[in-house]
């Protein structure tokens, strides 16, 4: 049994949630929660938080940087696994808005894209 | 000069989405001018995710976000001026612009839209105390440097101020490898969004140091440390409670102020709540024919409301050039003041025209304060026309408020319409 309070982010209240875990980490019961949101967030958050990643990499030869996202949210404990293995990729010019930058990034099954092209502010 | 119908200035959210919508309307005659070197504006910098969930139902960033209205403006075939900077707008609607590759250029256009869009509050608006060395920079600037320029400011970092773009750089910094010590907040409230505030600050174990402030920063030729202490119910610092954060960056978040120096020019009437201009429904200013959208009217929160209202004033001033164009003449008809009440800040726009609405008339403002299980009520001359209740209202959250058409014929003769935050 572990206690754990986190902040509910469906709607402005932000609701202060009291959540119960059993020793296998399942959520037994929610406190504070102003509506059936609060339930079902700590759910998620507490059991399988997950993340979406936006960076920069290194393009060669270019000065500025390029932004990318990975295409679904990477759990939560994996985010700076996932930044360092994103850093560490140097893509050469040019590259194309949605080009994939790092596959299957950390084994995560999610894929590292560009959100911009290399021929833009460069 | 040249003879436009509609001019753009701002090639930010605001200005693309006008002028796609002014197009969309049947302009032929348009021109987009944008001070960067690129399309895009503040998006451009924006590359975290959140971006256009109402508009496209799809969560992008913002680069991601600009291209999908860069492509619109385009495939539209509107023509568009990079690298060129405004230098005034006149009450007749002549514009005179500066470019490396056009020189001086003066237009005359049938009808104008700002959207130039806003700027950070700066340490000089603060007055905090202590020398003046490198290392304090916007939250804003932080962001260009490190997400455009590819520079990282610093590498222990205080944050002061709550706002989103504050919030949003505690977590790029952490990510680029920086350390924030805490984020403090002079209000007993975040001026943030809570998403932001759980997923920027408290994911990585970051203070959210309320009703806090910086009294004085340290160093001579570089940031050294911040002294941070708590202030009472007045904003007054609290002696005895300071500590002292050891740091090589202050950044700022300290609000958002709209760059009305053009509209001034042309003789715009501004409201001193929103420091924008003071619009009626088809979000024309003071000046017939001249048109404001997206943070120059007001700062907004998300940039989907941004968009939304662009498209309104896009499209209000390709439907105004034609009217000048047909020679036909304004109605006159005596618009309805619109007044903040109670728990109100900043509504607009300030003023509606009721005889002949488009559609339902679309109210914004900020409440004054956080209110619980409160309705947000409008009222025409005393008659209520609206009221909707809310569990929470919080100023860093713009609130809208739709009237329908069918209430605003039934009160065509109106004179004042009021909204308020009622318990």
């Amino acid at each position: 049994m572990s206690e754990r309070a986190i902040t509910c982010i469906g709607c402005p209240m932000g609701c202060r949630l009291a959540v119960r875990l059993t020793a296998g980490n399942e959520v037994d019961a929610v406190d504070g929660a102003g509506c059936g949101r609060g339930a079902v967030y700590a759910r998620q958050e507490c059991v399988c938080p997950t993340r979406m990643v936006t960076t920069l990499v290194h393009v060669a030869g270019r000065r500025a940087p390029l932004s990318v996202k990975t295409t679904r949210p990477v759990p939560k404990e994996r985010v700076f696994d996932c930044l360092k293995a994103i850093h560490q990729s140097e893509p050469a010019a040019p590259v194309r808005i949605g080009d994939v930058i790092v596959k299957d990034v950390c084994g995560t099954g999610v894929d590292v894209v560009a959100t911009m092209s290399t021929e833009e502010n460069g | 000069m040249t003879d436009l119908d509609v001019l753009i200035i701002g090639g930010g959210p605001a200005g693309l989405a006008a002028a796609v919508a002014a197009r969309k309307a049947g302009c032929e005659n348009l021109l987009l001018l944008e001070r960067d070197e690129a399309l895009g504006g503040i998006l451009q910098q924006c590359i975290h995710t959140g971006f256009g969930l109402h508009v496209f139902k799809e969560e992008l960033t913002g680069p991601e976000y600009a291209r999908r209205f860069i492509d619109q403006v385009h495939a539209l075939r509107i023509p568009v001026q990079c690298g060129t900077m405004v230098l005034e707008v006149t009450r007749e609607r002549e514009v005179t612009a500066v470019s490396p590759a056009h020189g001086l250029q003066q237009f005359r256009a049938r009808a104008i839209v700002l959207a130039m869009g806003c700027r950070e509050r700066t340490r000089g608006a603060l007055m905090i105390p202590g020398g003046r060395p490198a290392g304090v920079y916007t939250a804003g600037t932080a962001q260009r440097f490190v997400n455009m320029e590819g520079w990282m400011p610093g590498r222990r970092v205080v944050i002061l101020g709550s706002g989103d773009i504050g919030l949003i750089m505690a977590r790029r910094m952490t990510f680029e490898g920086a350390k924030v010590l805490a984020c403090v907040e002079l209000m007993p409230f975040s001026s943030g969004l809570t998403r932001n505030v759980v997923q920027c600050l408290d994911d990585y174990g970051i203070p959210l140091m309320l009703s806090h402030t910086v009294t004085e920063i340290h160093g001579r030729e570089r940031v050294e440390g911040v002294t941070v202490a708590e202030v009472d119910a007045k904003r007054q610092p609290l002696p005895g409670t300071e500590q002292r954060f050891d740091c090589d960056t202050l950044l700022l978040s300290v609000g958002l102020i709209p760059e009305n120096e053009l509209s001034k020019s042309a003789g715009v009437e501004l409201s001193p709540v929103t420091s924008g201009p003071v619009v009626d429904d088809a979000l024309q200013t003071s000046v017939p024919g001249i048109f404001a959208c997206g943070n120059v009217l007001h700062v907004h929160d998300l940039v989907d409301n941004v968009s939304e209202e662009a498209a309104l004033a896009g499209r209000d001033a390709a439907e105004f050039a034609r009217a000048v164009n047909a020679q036909r003449p304004d109605s006159g008809a005596e618009a309805m003041r619109v007044r903040d009440g109670a728990g109100v800040r900043g509504v607009v726009p300030q003023a509606v025209h009721a005889a002949k609405p488009a559609c339902d008339l679309a109210l914004t403002f900020r409440p004054a304060a956080v209110y619980r299980d409160a309705s947000v009520v409008v009222r025409i001359d005393g008659a209520e026309v609206s009221r909707r209740k809310h569990r929470i209202l919080t100023p860093g959250e713009m609130v809208k408020v739709s009237v329908p058409k069918a209430e605003l014929l039934r009160h065509v003769r109106g004179k004042e319409l009021t909204v308020e935050v009622a318990p």
